[in-house]
């Protein structure tokens, strides 16, 4: 037992933190601090910068330009990231669908849309989710009939997150009905200019503009937009899930988060006092303290374990689901930290409705609450993630 | 980083686990280095370290051990700090069993003040829950002598001691101790006393996490065979939802004891704010788990006779010892500020 980083590891933190200090727009630093949504502009720039340190393709393999990082160098580099309130990396195309295309895509495939990536030239985006197919995604409708040397699709997309600022779109879509529902389909890479394609915006809880629908009406799609065999994308989806899971706890977001909920404790008072010298909310926040100190190390300890070889098992689905509720706990006590600020409910979306009375903290405390209700119920709802951990352990 | 045991504590953890199975008694734990483990080399045993003691308890912990080991660590600690060599080898080898007697009535979780007294050789006063003093060959006495509070080397069968034992709901004995004017040897000052208790919470602390395990192990075994509605009862999604988050919040708790037993040898804050943090969650969970366990096996889990009760109580117990939840959770408040 060693709960230390190496020195290796700590001169990359080092190297990470001196990146952002450098690189990191302080008013793009502030608007993620305040829970600003960001322009595609801002994230290109980030992006670009993040690219040309090397650092967006850093878990990449070397032989596609990557510096094959650690999962613990990729907890730093998120962690840091968190804390200095740097944007997330959008994962769409550098962390879901670039992997795949490493291990499933054509040679000419990789060669065309892994620099595009990096170059931010295409800003991907998901198509996944449909109306009738959330948790139950085998279920999926969306069909591609080939005809030719193209696929047509018909069908409909959801949730699909900042579809607005995408000009690609990677699809599971339904090219056969023989056998179990999850073997006939097939992983499509669509243009989102193609004639057909229409992106509606959903606004959601929280008064903003995230996620589209996005319809599908006799799209044609060329047959070297499949990826790998036609009937086999849902091995290639689910390699994707596997894939990712060092951040999946989201425990740089919580720290940040708590960090950022004393800084608001401190200003806040009550009864002509700080709140943070409240016993109630005291209380609250150790108790939460407490429980995310087990967090990290339970979240070190699988990232470890991924780098020492260790098969993933029951742990994603673990700190999937503890590490959710710990951020929307987070939330929810900033939420109430904030006290009656939190009643004006500011939305980018609803005209004139930009003015927040109350302190910054405040603005958008309510806001991200609702808006990481999401955190529990995409990528493998909770209730499914628990359902994935009693098959490891029960077997039944 | 690195999150696995040594070589050493593994053998020593794989062999422990074995030997408990068979029925290991307190000879076969000293041969086998039980005991050994919880001293440092300078203290003449071969360990002694957050993670020695945390291999050692979880092994004992799951297997619902009666054995005196957390007496021999913390009454044997403090004689090794008085600078007893002879006794701690005896303690060592085997040869010999000790307990701390030290709470008083109205104590509740806090290390003091003592009022039991010692003059002239002899102590007096009442010693409250001292746990697996009966059958103890020693006993360690705090008491004030002068300002200052002192350890004291008792003969339980001494004159002037009386020893009124029930069991202890965490297994073992529990004692309410008097003494009157009974033969008491002066070991030195109560200095390290708060070192000791941080080393016996951790001890608490990983043997509820093995209490935790066995809890779980049983209670995944029934889900599988036992059939209600013409299946087994693990089929439904209630009860596997129950038994996911009693998994998590069990790999919780090994998170919080490894972070507890990386920090041991911590500066005392430090090391205070990390025994706090883990005895908090772990009481909390320990209690969960109970709880969950005795829920999903349903009915038979009520019964005295069934395997579970033990591990239950013995659950339900770790947050009585050594600080509950929310004494540790104010602690830590303190510690944090």
């Amino acid at each position: 037992m060693d709960l230390n980083y190496t020195a290796e590891e700590m001169t990359f933190r080092e190297e990470v933190r001196a990146f952002l200090k450098a690189k990191l727009p302080p008013e793009i630093a502030e608007k993620v601090a305040s829970a600003t949504h960001l322009s595609k502009a801002e994230y290109d720039l980030w992006h670009l910068r993040l690219a040309e340190q090397g650092y967006l393709s850093g878990p990449w393999p070397k032989k596609f330009g990557g510096q094959e990082w650690s999962a613990v160098q990729k907890h730093i580099f998120e962690e840091e990231c968190a804390l200095a309130h740097a944007p997330r990396i959008v994962p769409f195309g550098v962390a879901m669908l670039a992997p795949v295309l490493q291990a499933f895509g054509s040679k000419e495939q990789q060669e065309y849309y892994l620099p595009r990536i990096l170059s931010g030239e295409d800003w991907w985006c998901q198509g996944y989710s449909e109306p009738g197919a959330g948790s139950d995604l085998a279920s999926l409708k969306t069909r591609a009939v080939r005809e030719g040397d193209h696929y047509i699709v018909n069908g409909q997309k959801t949730w699909t997150t900042l579809g607005q600022y995408a000009n690609k779109i990677f699809c599971l879509v339904r090219t056969g009905t023989e056998g179990k529902p999850q073997e006939g389909i097939s992983f499509l890479l669509i243009d989102m200019d193609t004639p057909g394609i229409e992106v509606r915006p959903i606004i959601l809880i929280d008064g903003e503009h995230e996620v589209n629908e996005v319809w599908f009406t006799d799209v044609k799609v060329p047959v070297g937009n499949l990826v790998g065999k036609e009937n086999e994308g849902w091995t290639y989806a689910k390699y994707l899930l596997t894939h990712e899971r060092t951040g999946i706890a989201g425990v740089g977001f919580t720290n940040a988060g708590l960090q950022a909920l004393k800084r608001i404790a401190h200003s806040e008072m009550q009864h002509g006092r700080p709140l943070i010298e409240d016993p109630l909310f005291a209380a609250r926040l150790a108790r939460f303290e407490i429980e995310l100190m087990a967090m990290a190390t339970f979240n070190l300890r699988t990232v470890a374990g991924a780098d020492a070889g260790k098969a993933p098992g029951a742990e994603s689905s673990m700190l999937k689901i503890k590490g959710s509720i710990m951020r929307q706990q987070i939330n929810d006590l900033a939420r109430r930290a904030v006290g009656p600020w939190a009643m004006p409910f500011v939305s980018e979306q609803m005209e004139g409705n930009l003015y927040h009375p109350g302190p910054e903290y405040a603005a958008k405390a309510s806001n991200v609450y609702l808006n990481n209700r999401k955190i529990s119920i995409y990528g493998g709802s909770n209730e499914v993630q628990r359902g994935i951990i009693t098959k490891a352990i029960l077997g039944l | 980083m690195d999150f696995n045991h040594t070589e050493e504590r593994r053998m020593l953890a794989d062999s422990l686990r074995r030997s408990l199975e068979r029925g290991a008694d307190w000879a076969a734990l000293a041969e086998l280095g039980v005991l050994g483990a919880l001293f440092t080399e300078d203290e003449g045993g071969f360990g002694g370290q957050g993670f020695d003691i945390a291999v050692v308890f979880e092994e004992l912990g799951r297997a619902g051990s009666e054995a005196p080991v957390l007496e021999a660590g913390l009454a044997g600690g403090l004689l090794a700090d008085c600078g007893q060599t002879d006794l701690v080898e005896r303690i060592i080898g085997g040869e010999m069993k000790v307990a701390l007697a030290h709470a008083e009535p109205g104590m509740r979780y806090d290390l003091g003040p003592v009022s039991a007294s010692a003059h002239d050789g002899h102590l007096s006063g009442r010693k409250s829950l001292a746990t697996n003093a009966e059958g103890a060959d020693l006993l360690v006495v705090s008491a004030l002598d002068g300002g200052n509070t002192a350890l004291f080397l008792v003969d339980p069968k001494a004159q002037g001691v009386a020893l009124h034992t029930t069991p202890a709901l965490i297994g073992g004995t529990i004692s309410e101790i008097t003494f009157d004017r009974a033969p008491a040897e002066r070991l030195g000052d109560a200095t390290t006393l708060e070192t000791r208790v941080a080393a016996a919470t951790l001890a608490v602390c990983a043997d509820a996490l093995g209490a935790m395990e066995t809890a779980k192990a049983m209670t995944l075994d029934y889900l599988r065979t036992r059939k209600q509605f013409g299946v087994p009862i693990g089929k439904f999604q209630a009860l596997q939802h129950r038994m996911a988050d009693v998994a998590i919040e069990i790999e919780m708790a090994r998170s919080a004891l490894i972070n507890l037993a990386g920090h041991l040898s911590a500066p005392a804050p430090t090391r205070d704010r990390h025994v706090s943090a883990a005895k908090n969650l772990i009481g909390r969970v320990a209690r969960l788990v109970a709880e969950e366990a005795i829920q999903m096996h349903g009915g038979i889990a009520m019964t005295e006779e069934y395997a579970l009760s033990d591990v239950a109580r013995r659950l339900v117990a770790v947050d009585h010892r050594f600080g509950d939840e929310d004494w540790h959770l104010a602690r830590f408040m303190r510690l944090s500020a």
